[in-house]
């Protein structure tokens, strides 16, 4: 509400400015309009007001804090407007084409969750606004940016994030802390399909024996039968490409029936505050998807300002890359010196961007610098694979028993 | 034709028209409005087909129209358009004609229960299938069709629900349904076969819901069990026809064209407290207008009109013996 309020005494300021400077002036713009539907409700609503959300406020604040975005000799402050898409994919294509059409903004931010940022993909590409999608994690995404050249992909392949588990698997079989079983079960959802799918095939290659393989539907709150089996069966890996209900639901149930492998992995949600508060010092050891350098001084003040400005943590996955995400927005507009999308998107395209997740450049329209794996070392979700990039620390093995 | 036929008729026709030339003259934002429309239009005047005249309160309608979007999502790039829209009516006609011999007995609440089980039960399926047999749970449409080829065809499947319509006002079909409507067990006794007229309106009804689905889902480009069978979609459907008045063929049309509105008007300007505001505006439909707008406007037209008891409630049967 703040925010639509804010907007509203900006509109109404510009209205005034643009009336008190006459007909000849209407032309320069007092300020950027920047549009979003996320999903303030429904089922994808505690990912998007976890990552999403929170990063395109912060980002609004500290940009309309110091003046606005410079456009050529100008500093142009931010106008929001803002919708929620209610998690449905037509309710989410509506909003995207009330922005473009009635709202007219200039710039439209991308929605949370693979399903939203594909269904909203083509309205944006026929309208040329450039589509900077953060939350999607797909296989999909490299022919999707053949399709639309406006649209940049910030989140991995599905492929990427099970290679990454695997190679910290192989990593830690080769020093001797692990043996060759692992347990796996995901949700039967796209990205916990294609998760597993491509696990399973690492896992084959890399030699390592699945002793129990099963998926759960969307929505699953009890997982005992599951982890049951798992017990049973005693592996020394055991992996959840789950979501975050589920996530906190198999942590749970893993917890109270006493599963303790050696490497401890669950998917989405593994790296948000809430998993942390939830569990508190039982995280410590917890694999999962995501990570962040904590020793970053980029980091490291990102997520003070985030504490100061929303009162709560980020996540250590997508939240650092969606603020990063932004801040190439906005030099790519600065660096055109002009609110017209298609240079602005060609900025992006060509350009070599300083972030706080380092240096970022979108020349094939994918970010590849994100962390595959992070693990709950010392209260931080430290990330350890990639295993050799800078920034990763090894992993620490065996996790300890829940306590 | 009466005079009063004949302005319903002109009023039809004049809406068509102007929904199918928004592509020509407005926006986008214009267009994806008139899809909306024309889509809940569809879907609720196809829904009051079965529902209305039988009052059986039906929430199966994602089912069907989930089932459509997904057979173009399956075979929509390996088949010409014109296959594919037959596929997914037919489809959609095969399964819930299935469905209907096992369970068009069950009468009153428990059908009710069924049919948004069986919206459930087809989600789920869908999702066991995929993740077990497809290895992808999510599907993708590309198809170049454009937004004003879905008004198009939107505008066209609309006529044809309210030509059936008519038609089946005026058929011996019709008259059974309203039979039904009024005492099931009398229509038996009088030689109906009633599981037979019930079956038939019902698959007729579900497949033009699919048609729908399947027009539409080239939209969305990404296509999942979740989003092909949104339960909420039922939910709408059904506030809308009651809304309208379900005994009547124009009646959902008049639920439509302001919940349609009141939807956009409300996400667009209270976006935090819109689920509050549609469950009000649910409450206040049923408790201030439980015979529909059409009902209202009858009562004030001054049309002779026998108390209606319930919000569903059966058509006369004095309208179009034939």
């Amino acid at each position: 509400m703040k925010l639509r309020r804010c907007s509203k005494i900006l509109a109404v300021t510009a209205a005034l400015a643009i009336a008190g400077l006459g007909a000849a002036h209407a032309q320069q713009p007092s300020s950027i309009r920047i549009g979003y539907a996320v999903s303030k409700t429904g089922p994808y609503a505690g990912g998007a007001t976890t990552t999403t959300l929170p990063n395109y406020q912060l980002w609004v604040k500290e940009i309309n804090d110091a003046g606005g975005i410079k456009v050529g000799d100008r500093r142009l402050p931010i106008e929001v407007v803002e919708y929620d898409d209610r998690s449905s994919s037509e309710e989410a294509v509506r909003a995207i084409e009330r922005l473009i059409n009635q709202d007219k903004v200039d710039f439209v931010l991308a929605p949370w969750g693979t399903a939203l940022n594909l269904a909203v993909g083509p309205v944006l590409d026929r309208a040329g606004y450039p589509h900077l999608a953060v939350t999607s994690v797909s296989d999909m995404i490299t022919q999707l940016s053949k399709r639309w050249k406006n649209a940049f992909f910030f989140g991995d392949t599905s492929a990427n994030y099970a290679r990454g588990v695997v190679s910290v698997l192989d990593q830690l079989r080769k020093d001797g802390k692990i043996g060759d079983t692992v347990a796996m079960v995901s949700v039967a959802d796209q990205f916990g399909i294609e998760l597993s799918k491509a696990a399973q095939a690492a896992l084959d290659k890399a030699g390592f024996k699945l002793v129990y393989n099963q998926n759960y539907p969307i929505g699953t709150q009890d997982l005992q039968s599951l982890v049951n089996e798992m017990r049973r069966r005693n592996p020394d890996v055991v992996l959840a490409f789950s979501y975050p209900p589920d996530t906190i639901a198999f942590t749970d149930q893993a917890k109270a029936l006493g599963l303790n492998p050696k490497v401890f992995y669950t998917a989405v949600g593994t790296a948000f505050p809430l998993y942390k508060q939830r569990f508190g010092d039982n995280i410590e050891g917890v694999m999962g998807t995501g990570g962040i350098n904590p020793n970053s001084p980029a980091i490291k003040d990102y997520m003070e300002r985030h504490q100061k400005a929303l009162g709560k943590e980020p996540d250590r996955w997508l939240s650092p890359v969606t603020y990063a995400s932004l801040q190439v927005l906005q030099q790519a507009i600065e660096r055109a010196g002009t609110l017209d999308r298609q240079a602005v998107a060609k900025e992006i395209r060509s350009g070599t961007f300083d972030t706080i997740v380092g240096q970022i450049s979108l020349q094939d329209q994918v970010y590849s610098g994100g962390w595959m794996v992070g693990q709950w070392q010392n209260g931080e979700f430290q990330a350890i694979a990639p295993l050799n990039r800078d920034g990763a620390r090894p992993a620490l093995v065996p996790k300890p028993a829940w306590k | 034709m009466t005079l009063r036929q004949l302005l319903l008729l002109t009023a039809g026709v004049g809406l068509l028209a102007a929904a199918a030339l928004t592509p020509l003259i407005g926006s986008g934002y214009a267009m994806s409005m008139a899809i909306n429309l024309l889509m809940f239009t569809a879907l609720a005047t196809a829904w009051a087909l079965f529902s209305g005249p039988t009052g059986y309160i039906s929430l199966a309608t994602v089912a069907f129209f989930g089932i459509g979007a997904y057979t173009v999502a399956v075979v929509g790039e390996a088949l010409p358009w014109g296959l594919v829209l037959a596929l997914a009516a037919g489809l959609g006609f095969l399964v819930a004609l299935v469905v209907g011999l096992s369970t068009l007995r069950l009468r009153g609440v428990y059908f009710v229960i069924f049919t948004f089980g069986l919206a459930e039960l087809i989600r789920q399926l869908v999702t066991w299938y995929e993740a077990n047999h497809a290895g992808s749970v999510g599907r993708f449409v590309f198809l170049d069709i454009s937004q004003a080829q879905i008004v198009w065809q939107l505008t066209a499947v609309t006529a044809v629900v309210f030509l059936l319509g008519a038609l089946l006002q005026r058929s011996r079909l019709g008259l059974t349904l309203r039979m039904i409507g009024d005492d099931e067990t009398v229509a038996l006794h009088c030689g109906a076969n009633t599981t037979a007229a019930k079956l038939l309106a019902f698959s007729l009804s579900a497949a033009l819901m699919a048609l729908v689905g399947a027009i539409v889902a080239p939209r969305w480009t990404y296509l999942d069990p979740t989003i092909a069978f949104n339960p909420v979609v039922s939910f709408q459907v059904l506030i809308m026809a009651l809304l309208g008045g379900a005994g009547r063929l124009y009646g959902p049309l008049l639920g439509v064209i302001p919940l349609v509105l009141l939807f956009e008007y409300l996400s667009a300007h209270f976006p935090n407290h819109f689920s509050i505001l549609l469950g009000v505006t649910f409450l206040a439909i049923v408790y201030l207008v439980p015979n529909g707008v059409a009902g209202l406007a009858e009562r004030y037209l001054g049309r002779p009109r026998p108390s209606q008891p319930a919000a569903a409630a059966p058509a006369q049967p004095k309208e179009g013996t034939s």
